[in-house]
């Protein structure tokens, strides 16, 4: 079998271009009806096509070129027995290049030790949506993946079957080879693979899936990483460390200023210095920034130090443009004048003013979270090369796809003569879903005539010129009985939308901004009042790992805290208390039309998974224990790509008010898991990243210009005040129903927890991110 | 021509004497293993060992390392503690993306050789000065105390 990878263009009549155009436009909802209950067999029934037209397209299905489960296009298996399997999606340390292929192995019976894995190149018509983001991964290729494993190994069983002259029936896929169960013959995968490839691809209905029980790799989390020996001895392939022959090394002096641009520059000094060969002015892009280049002036070099001793030496006069008075001081003033007065109404459930007006106590709060910067390790890097017509690109790329539609566009070439080659990602966390770098490697190969150029962003080009997380105020206010129980509930959130980058007049937070974590909030308060008043952008705001479900679950698990001290009341059982019983709701009676693009039939909002998370941190963090002087445990909860996580952390804060967190607690129920050490890391990875967002993160503006320029002035969490110790701790799932994200829903729920527990330990409460040193004494 | 010794191979460049050990490795030998993070000695990322010291080859001009010997994440494999991290990296599930993770077993690899037996505190101390975007800090101590363990060296 064969599977071609890195191709530049589909060979003539390959069967599997066709279909997965077609497929995409199966409802995968009725679709996925057909093996709800993890049966053997698959049931599908096709919408006819009208009807499919109608029906809202939902997971895997809504998202551009839906999903592909052609084995042809995954699996190819040599006469030496080894299998190789790509994977499609981005390897950015949530372990995909390890969970994918494993999904697919373990239908076909692979034995691990004997699989490869290959990193598809940017290909959607080929392999399906590849947009490494919103902790879609697994949810969204799980059955697909394990349909690709299963039909490969029906072709295996059916080779063997014809090999020998025996029905198919009696033959059985096990361990890397195919035995014939009456006589026990067996062949290995290698002898069967050149008659397997030639054999159809099963149709889909009648592929036998495994009972889960039989799975060898899926959930049992035994296997190492793929790549963990390549990084542990340096030879890990990034996007940085690509290297080509005759390769130029450039970085790029970018306007400091969002929608600046070059008035002049002069580069004589420049092109004196050793090494430095070129300087090329890139075109500057006016807001709104899409995904392009802001432009600038770039210098190539022989290598990168001499790219950046040239550009240094360069001469340029910015025209800063109507962003240049951008003060972020001044703008958390404007955000809470808006915060003050009714905005956008998004959702009104009852009536917040009367029952607020009747409530026993109103109490009200305000929380504040600035801009922020992935700071990917490594940061934003791409290499260009043009040749005979032909455009390769290799890179860091969430969206390799969009990389390819991008640098197309601007060469002003077919998609089809563009090939990009995704390396690993040295971090992602939604910087790199935006392909900027890659089309600034184009611009500059094709001004050098299409010799190789890599283009290096520096830490300080990766905080002054990034996607930045958004500002935002949130607005809360609350009217409860006379046990302390809320009764009305109001949330202003305000903030500048990811739209703003795609549309200049947006003002508003789109629903992908609303239903994370401000409307979809699943109280048992009977009024509930939502607004979102109107916010202006400066600076590109883009998606940073969990998106605006950060300032949000802030926001309203700290609010909850807040009424819990108010009433007297033990904040784990107030929380649970406003969650109310265990109940199903759908997310359009909240107002969320969006449900991270999931069906709301299949993925509604279940209060009982979040009581449970909420019920077993505590239980396992020893909630209620006794702790000494300056200690305190702080709780929080929150729902996001469809998971549901909860935290307990403890503090410690020393007299002279210097926070540690000897331990930290997550329960996280996301549903049934592939790989369940890879999820433990996720959530480690989370907890330390929202304990950074909390203490340290800030990314300011004055003079329209970011005031950080790296590691010293954007502080980010170092060993010794991470956590100590993290446990997580994993609600078991059902491989029948439907999975959730894991990337991402571990962040919101720190901060909050954090803000929780310091309140806990010392009795001041936190309205402002980050802590910094508002504990100081 | 700068002459240097790299993994135990004697080398000569050609680069202007301030140029840091970082880029040459990187850019004129082919030696990507030792990342760039910051530039400015903030991050570790770029964390190699030149006579068995612990140095951020990003601000290491290449001129100071001139006749010294310099060991990258590419050939630390041949002594006994950087194969015992190495092994230890893998069987805890360190790596998330990975990128800083051979600055990371650099920094431990020069803790272990001076202190064999860590207590939590010196590993702290020595690890600080490298930052792990992804978070895997709780994976890298229990990796290094594995590591320890395997040598012998138990606390």
């Amino acid at each position: 079998m064969n599977a071609p990878v890195d191709r530049m263009t589909h060979p003539d009549g390959d069967a599997s271009l066709a279909r997965p155009l077609i497929l995409a436009n199966v409802s995968r909802r009725r679709f996925l009806q057909g093996i709800s209950l993890g049966g053997l067999v698959l049931a599908v029934g096709y919408p006819s096509a009208a009807r499919a037209q109608e029906a809202k397209k939902y997971g895997a299905d809504g998202m551009p070129n839906g999903w592909v489960d052609n084995p042809l296009a995954f699996v190819s298996i040599a006469e030496d027995g080894s299998v190789t399997i790509v994977c499609h999606r981005s390897e950015m340390g949530q372990g995909v290049r390890t969970g994918m292929p494993m999904i697919v192995a373990d239908e076909l019976e692979a034995d691990w030790k004997r699989v490869r894995v290959a990193q598809a190149s940017g290909d959607e018509k080929r392999f399906g949506n590849q947009d490494t983001d919103g902790s879609r991964s697994t949810r969204h290729f799980f059955e697909p993946m394990r349909r690709c494993g299963a039909a490969a190994r029906a072709m295996l069983e059916a080779a063997a079957a014809e090999r020998w002259k025996v029905p198919v029936r009696e033959v059985q896929a096990k361990n890397h080879e195919v035995v014939h169960r009456p006589t026990g013959r067996r062949l290995g995968y290698g002898s069967l693979a050149k008659a397997a490839a030639s054999q159809p691809v099963p149709a889909r209905e009648t592929l036998r899936l495994k009972d889960p029980k039989q799975f060898r790799y899926i959930g049992k989390g035994q296997l190492k990483l793929v790549d963990g020996r390549d990084i542990v001895t340096g030879k890990a392939q990034y996007g940085i460390d690509t290297r080509l022959d005759g390769m130029l090394y450039a970085v790029v002096a970018r306007p400091p200023v969002y929608g600046g641009k070059v008035a002049s520059f002069d580069a004589a000094e420049a092109l004196k210095v050793p090494g430095v060969q070129k300087v090329v002015q890139i075109e500057d892009s006016p807001p709104p920034a899409h995904f392009n280049p802001v432009g600038g002036v770039a210098v190539l070099a022989r290598n990168t130090w001499a790219a950046m001793q040239g550009r240094r030496a360069l001469k340029i006069t910015w025209d800063d443009g109507p962003n240049a008075s951008y003060d972020s001081a001044a703008f958390k003033a404007t955000l809470e004048e808006s915060a003050h007065k009714p905005g956008k109404v998004v959702r009104n459930d009852g009536d917040f003013a009367a029952a607020a007006a009747g409530a026993a106590r109103r109490l009200e709060a305000e929380y504040y979270i600035p801009h922020l910067a992935h700071a990917t390790m490594e940061p934003p890097a791409a290499t260009v090369r043009i040749a005979n017509g032909k455009c390769e690109v290799w890179g860091c790329f969430q969206s390799p796809q969009a990389a390819r539609d991008l640098v197309a566009k601007r060469l002003g070439m077919s998609a089809d003569d563009v090939t990009v080659h995704v390396t690993l990602l040295g971090g992602g966390f939604g910087r790199k879903s935006k392909p900027d770098y890659a089309i600034e490697a184009a611009v500059l190969s094709k001004a050098v005539d299409g010799k190789p150029v890599k283009v290096t962003w520096t830490r300080e080009d990766d905080l002054h010129n990034s996607y930045y997380h958004t500002v935002s105020v949130e607005h809360l206010e609350a009217g409860v009985d006379r046990q302390g129980k809320p009764v009305a509930w109001l949330h202003r959130s305000v903030a500048p939308t990811i739209v703003s980058t795609f549309n200049a007049a947006a003002k508003n937070e789109a629903p992908f901004e609303l239903g994370m974590g401000v409307i979809n909030v699943p109280f048992a308060i009977p009024n509930v009042r939502i607004e979102n008043p109107e916010a202006a952008a400066h600076t590109r705001i883009g998606w940073f790992r969990s998106v605006s479900n950060i300032p949000h679950a802030f926001a309203v698990q700290s609010f909850v805290a807040e009424l819990a001290a108010a009433a007297g009341r033990d904040p784990k059982d107030f929380l649970l208390e406003v969650i109310g019983p265990a109940r199903q709701v759908s997310p359009e009676m909240l107002g969320d039309t969006w449900n991270h693009g999931e069906s709301p039939e299949r993925y509604p909002v279940d209060t009982g998974r979040l009581r449970r998370v909420v019920e077993t941190v505590a239980r396992e963090a020893g909630w209620g224990k006794k702790l000494s002087k300056g200690r305190g445990l702080g709780i929080a909860a929150h729902y996001s790509f469809v998971s549901y996580i909860a935290a307990v952390v403890e503090v410690a804060v020393d007299d002279k008010g210097v926070v540690t967190i000897p331990r930290v607690d997550m329960a996280v129920d996301c549903g049934a898991t592939v790989n369940p050490d890879r999820v433990r890391s996720q959530m480690e990875g989370a907890c330390v990243m929202g304990v950074g967002i909390a203490t340290l993160g800030e990314i300011s503006f004055k003079g329209g210009r970011v005031q950080q320029d790296n590691f010293n002035s954007y502080e980010v969490t170092r060993m010794t005040e991470a956590p100590r110790v993290i446990r997580v701790h994993i609600i078991p799932g059902d491989y029948s129903k439907p999975m959730g994200g894991v990337g991402e829903p571990g962040v919101p729920p720190i901060p909050p927890a954090l803000c929780n527990a310091i309140f806990a330990a010392t009795g001041k409460r936190i309205h402002r991110l980050p802590i910094r040193d508002q504990l100081k004494v | 021509m700068i002459r240097l010794e790299i993994n135990g191979r004697r080398q000569e460049v050609d680069v202007p004497g301030e140029t840091p050990l970082l880029w040459t490795l990187r850019d004129e030998m082919g030696l990507t293993g030792t990342k760039f993070g910051c530039g400015m000695a903030l991050c570790g990322a770029c964390t190699v060992h030149v006579d068995g010291q612990a140095v951020r080859s990003c601000l290491t001009p290449i001129s100071a390392v001139a006749n010294k010997k310099v060991v990258t994440i590419e050939g630390l494999g041949t002594d006994s503690i950087g194969k015992a991290l190495q092994a230890a990296w893998i069987d805890v599930g360190v790596p998330q993306c990975g990128y800083c993770q051979a600055g990371q077993i650099m920094s431990a690899a020069a803790l272990l050789k001076r202190t064999p037996k860590p207590t939590d505190a010196q590993i702290d101390e020595a690890m600080s000065g490298n930052i792990c975007r992804c978070g895997t800090y709780t994976r890298i101590r229990a990796a290094v105390k594995q590591a320890v363990a395997k040598q012998g060296g138990t606390r």
